[in-house]
């Protein structure tokens, strides 16, 4: 591999170190290339060793002990919700919500206002705005909720550079919609999209916004309060974290007044044949033991994140995706599905190689110790607009380097000898 | 190299001239998609008394389904219907032996070339999706006429 250097990268020498699953060597000894960070990240020893210190030496229930190891979880549970709030720029630790990813993050809020009062409740004479770029995650809780209530479902359609069209947004976002839900950072295309234009019109005619963060929270600066959303979903295990942990952040008003989705212990204040009354918000939207070593976990990966700094990070990340992108556009017959520049795009590239199917072009890839996605990549629509089956995707963290661009390229090569 | 065994020549020859290929009339359809991946197939089965006379399919998808559906329509058509089922029920078998069979090559003929591919869990369904089509649409169409 070459040792490019491009300005803004990070030491990667250093940080790959902390990642054990990146010395693998796989088929034929060939060092693993990991690109396939936008469907999950790899995790850092320092996380790693959390974990296993929670289990070792705190484990128990939170909440609801007065023993040592009771008082010491709840103290790491809670504290990790303190390290999320000081991430994402909460105003209150209260609004953090833990859930299990984003997707139930998403499908709480959209029964929250499925089952809410007016002025916030969904109902037939409502509307729903998202976009076709979107996540299944946040296209089919919208529809639940559609059926359910015979809510209209609206979509913001896409441009052929793979960015959203804008041109109607006031004909979309109307005194009727009650929601607007979109992808900051979309998992497939990468494109960045324009918060303030959108949220800017859904204020303008009273509708709550929702913010599916599950791209941009691994990748960049993220801050609820400049955002102005309502309500902001994120998932951890693309961040560093383990698997089995989300967020959902969500404004301190809008979590008193909303009712809660699931029922269960935790969640209550008291509770007796008749009625129950619930417990404040955050733990009004948390039923039942919550992923307790998964929030630690959540909070030592924000640790790591935070010493080395989201701005860094999202500044290497530009470095390689420019890079990927210039020379992804060398290889003969490739299209890339998404911006073909860096600006205003994150670290995901989609693309379809001429006629070879990104199912083909994954395999033998695979082959050569490269690990990509292949697939619809949970957004179907997107390939629908596109008028393409699957795409092959390939997507950077601050582990990744040039080198790993260019093993990509000429296994992309080799495919196109290999299928010629 | 493992790839080989996967992309056997008669694999990528089949996937390059696919053999049927098209909707023809048929006695019955169907639509079966891999969500995994994306592949899809819209196959139809068209029988004169008890004997496959035709299989028909337009699809979507990578070299492994799509040679799949191009070796089934060689394989069954022509076939009595019970005979058919043998094939599918053996091409089945072997696809689940996960690298441990080489397939009984008197029955699978072309076939057998699938044997590498049963190694891959994430490549079996592809190999799979034009079988279990033509399973589901030929229990259809026995349905709709029985023989
Ligand atoms: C944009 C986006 N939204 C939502 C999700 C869902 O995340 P999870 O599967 O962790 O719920 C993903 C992950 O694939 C995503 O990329
Ligand atoms: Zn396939």
């Amino acid at each position: 591999m070459t040792n490019l250097t491009l300005p803004g990268l990070l030491d990667t020498d250093a940080i790959r170190k902390d990642f054990p699953v990146l010395q693998r060597l796989l088929h034929d000894d060939r060092p693993l290339v990991y690109l396939d960070n936008a469907a999950t990240s790899q995790k850092p020893r320092q996380v790693l060793d959390v974990l296993a210190a929670y289990y070792e030496q705190h484990n128990a229930n939170v909440h609801r002990g007065v023993h040592v190891l009771a008082e010491e979880a709840t103290a790491l549970y809670e504290g990790a919700r303190d390290k999320v709030a000081a991430f994402v720029n909460a105003p209150s630790r209260d609004e953090v919500i833990f859930t299990k990813n984003a997707s139930e993050s998403l499908n709480l809020v959209a029964n929250m206002l499925g089952w809410a009062d007016e002025p916030y409740r969904v109902d037939a004479d409502s509307e729903i705005v998202i976009t076709e770029m979107e996540h299944h995650s946040n296209i089919v809780p919208w529809q639940l909720l559609s059926q359910r209530t015979g809510a209209k479902l609206k979509w913001f359609g896409l441009t052929d550079e793979g960015r959203l069209d804008l041109s109607n947004i006031d004909e979309l976002i109307t005194e009727k919609t009650k929601v607007v839900s979109f992808t900051l950072v979309s998992n497939l295309l990468g494109t960045v999209n324009p918060v303030e234009t959108i949220v800017r019109r859904a204020q303008d005619v009273g509708a709550l916004v929702v913010i599916d963060a599950s791209q941009a929270a691994p990748h960049m600066v993220l801050d609820v309060q400049a955002l102005e959303a309502d309500f902001v979903a994120f998932t951890g295990h693309k961040m560093l974290a383990p698997t089995g942990i989300g967020v959902l952040w969500g404004r301190q008003e809008l979590l008193e007044d909303l009712p809660p989705f699931l029922g269960g212990g935790e969640m209550i204040e008291t509770v007796t044949m008749g009625s129950s009354t619930y417990a404040p918000a955050p733990h009004k939207f948390e039923a039942g033991t919550p992923p307790i070593a998964q929030a630690v976990g959540l909070g030592a990966a924000i640790d790591y994140l935070s010493d080395i700094g989201m701005a860094e990070i999202a500044a290497h990340e530009h470095a390689i995706t420019e890079y990927a992108v210039n020379r992804l556009q060398e290889v003969p017959d490739l299209r890339i599905i998404g911006p073909n520049t860096a600006v205003d795009r994150g670290a995901a590239i989609s693309f379809v190689l001429g006629d070879i199917h990104p199912h083909d072009v994954g395999q033998v890839l695979d082959e050569q110790g490269i690990a990509v996605r292949v697939g619809h990549h949970c957004a179907r629509p997107v390939c629908l607009r596109y008028g393409i089956p699957a795409t092959t995707r390939a997507s950077f963290y601050l582990y990744s380097t040039p080198g790993e661009v260019d093993a990509l390229i000429d296994g992309l090569h080799h495919v196109r000898n290999f299928f010629g | 190299m493992k790839l080989d065994s996967m992309y056997q020549e008669i694999i990528l020859d089949h996937y390059r001239n696919p053999h049927g290929k098209g909707l023809r009339d048929g006695d019955a359809e169907v639509h079966h998609v891999n969500p995994t991946c994306g592949d899809e197939i819209t196959l139809r089965v068209r029988l004169d008394g008890a004997v496959v006379a035709d299989v028909s399919y337009e699809s979507q998808g990578c070299s492994i389904s799509q040679a799949s559906a191009s070796v089934l329509n060689d394989l069954v058509v022509g076939k009595p219907v019970g005979e058919a089922q043998q094939i599918q029920e053996a091409f089945l078998e072997l696809m689940q032996s996960k690298g441990q069979s080489d397939g009984d090559e008197d029955l699978l003929e072309d076939a057998v070339a699938f044997a590498g591919v049963s190694k891959y869990p994430a490549r079996v369904k592809c190999a799979l999706l034009s079988w279990m089509a033509w399973k589901d649409a030929t229990a259809k169409a026995l349905a709709a006429h029985p023989a």
